[in-house]
């Protein structure tokens, strides 16, 4: 018997990449954009989620799927703006994977959606490293959380498409420095856009939603295309 | 704490290959992980040893190489390779880049094993796929 090494190289995680493939497939014939959110448990992840579904929902279709590790009460938040939503439990898996995604959206009908909204597991670390298919990953920073935050989670940040600073409207009275956590940000991840954005107040919130519409046509006409 | 999912993805990957190579008993398992693959190195290696028990993989060692950061440089036309995961600038010149060429891989690069008889092969690929159902998800 001879010992011997044989070359593989596959990715580890190469099934879930495979079903995030055929999901961003789905969603590309379909004609739905989708949009990950994914930040720390606080940040503000629901309730941006709500405005947002109550916003785009007055012109488009949209519908969102999250992410928890126990509670429907998520869910139920978010259905308040009249969107379908769907709870996904997962127990003790600390993020959401390809599979998951794709199990939660049985009996949808993805023509009948414009916008798919997936509000990951509260969780800056494991998120990072698995795709779901979706066209944006966004992550969410709150302005009370320190402005060193996206040089302790640079994974994350490097693998996100856009960056929202929420509770914009908290950053005087608790000294939120603007050119620290840009900084930080930008040695992550250079040239990444930010978007901030106060529920309360509705500040940035159509430049934000603008620029989410602003992906969705980019996409359509992507598609239009070939 | 997602590395027990990998792990389990890894062990999955490993046994598959494995068997399709005919490969008898995994001696190790030689693993490609980036900087930036946002993956405990140690936590790894701990539930790797978790996971592989009671599977073929018993036994097995698991070798990881780090794989640094590799940027490429737009203002010296060149790849850098990053001291630090951070920050993404050239270390040369001091430019921001947000190209990353290498260092978000994990990817298992080799297997190392006895060949065993094509007869036996058969067989193998069978304990493995059972062992695989009955494993729970972590």
């Amino acid at each position: 018997m001879m010992p011997r090494i044989v070359e593989i190289r596959q990715n580890v995680l190469k099934k879930n990449d495979l079903l995030a493939r055929e999901l961003r497939e789905r969603f590309r014939e379909a004609g739905v954009f989708v949009v990950n959110l994914v930040s720390s448990p606080g940040t503000g992840k629901t309730t941006l989620l709500r405005e947002m579904l109550l916003r785009l929902g007055e012109r488009y279709r949209v519908a969102a799927l999250v992410g928890d590790l126990a509670t429907e009460n998520d869910a139920q938040r978010l259905r308040e703006s009249g969107a379908q939503v769907r709870q996904i439990t997962t127990g003790t898996v600390c993020h959401l994977e390809a599979e998951m995604i794709g199990r939660a959206l049985e009996g949808w009908n993805l023509e009948e959606l414009d916008f798919l909204f997936i509000e990951n597991v509260g969780n800056l670390v494991c998120p990072a490293s698995y795709d779901l298919g979706e066209n944006q990953r966004a992550v969410l920073f709150s302005v009370t959380e320190g402005e060193d935050k996206p040089l302790k989670y640079p994974t994350i940040v490097n693998s996100a498409d856009v960056a929202i600073v929420t509770k914009i409207d908290l950053a005087e009275p608790v000294g939120f420095q603007r050119d620290r956590f840009y900084e930080a940000l930008h040695e992550a991840r250079p040239g990444l856009p930010v978007f901030e954005v106060s529920v309360r107040t509705g500040e940035g919130m159509s430049a934000w939603l603008a620029h989410v519409e602003a992906g969705r046509q980019a996409l359509r006409e992507r598609v239009a295309w070939t | 704490m997602h590395e027990l999912s990998i792990a389990h993805s890894l062990a999955e990957l490993a046994i598959e290959e494995a068997g399709s190579l005919g490969m008898r008993r995994v001696r190790a398992l030689y693993v490609k992980l980036g900087m930036l693959a946002g993956v405990v190195k140690e936590a790894l290696h701990f539930s790797f040893d978790v996971v592989i028990q009671g599977t073929p993989l018993e036994g097995a060692e698991l070798i990881i190489e780090d794989v640094p950061v590799v940027v490429y440089c737009s203002r010296c036309q060149e790849e850098r390779t990053l001291p630090e995961p951070l920050p993404m600038r050239c270390p040369v010149c001091g430019t921001r880049t947000a190209e990353v060429l290498h260092g978000r891989e994990m990817e298992l690069y080799a297997l190392e094993g006895e060949e065993g008889d094509t007869d036996d092969a058969p067989d193998r690929r069978d304990q493995a796929e059972r062992s695989q159902e009955e494993r729970p998800f972590g």
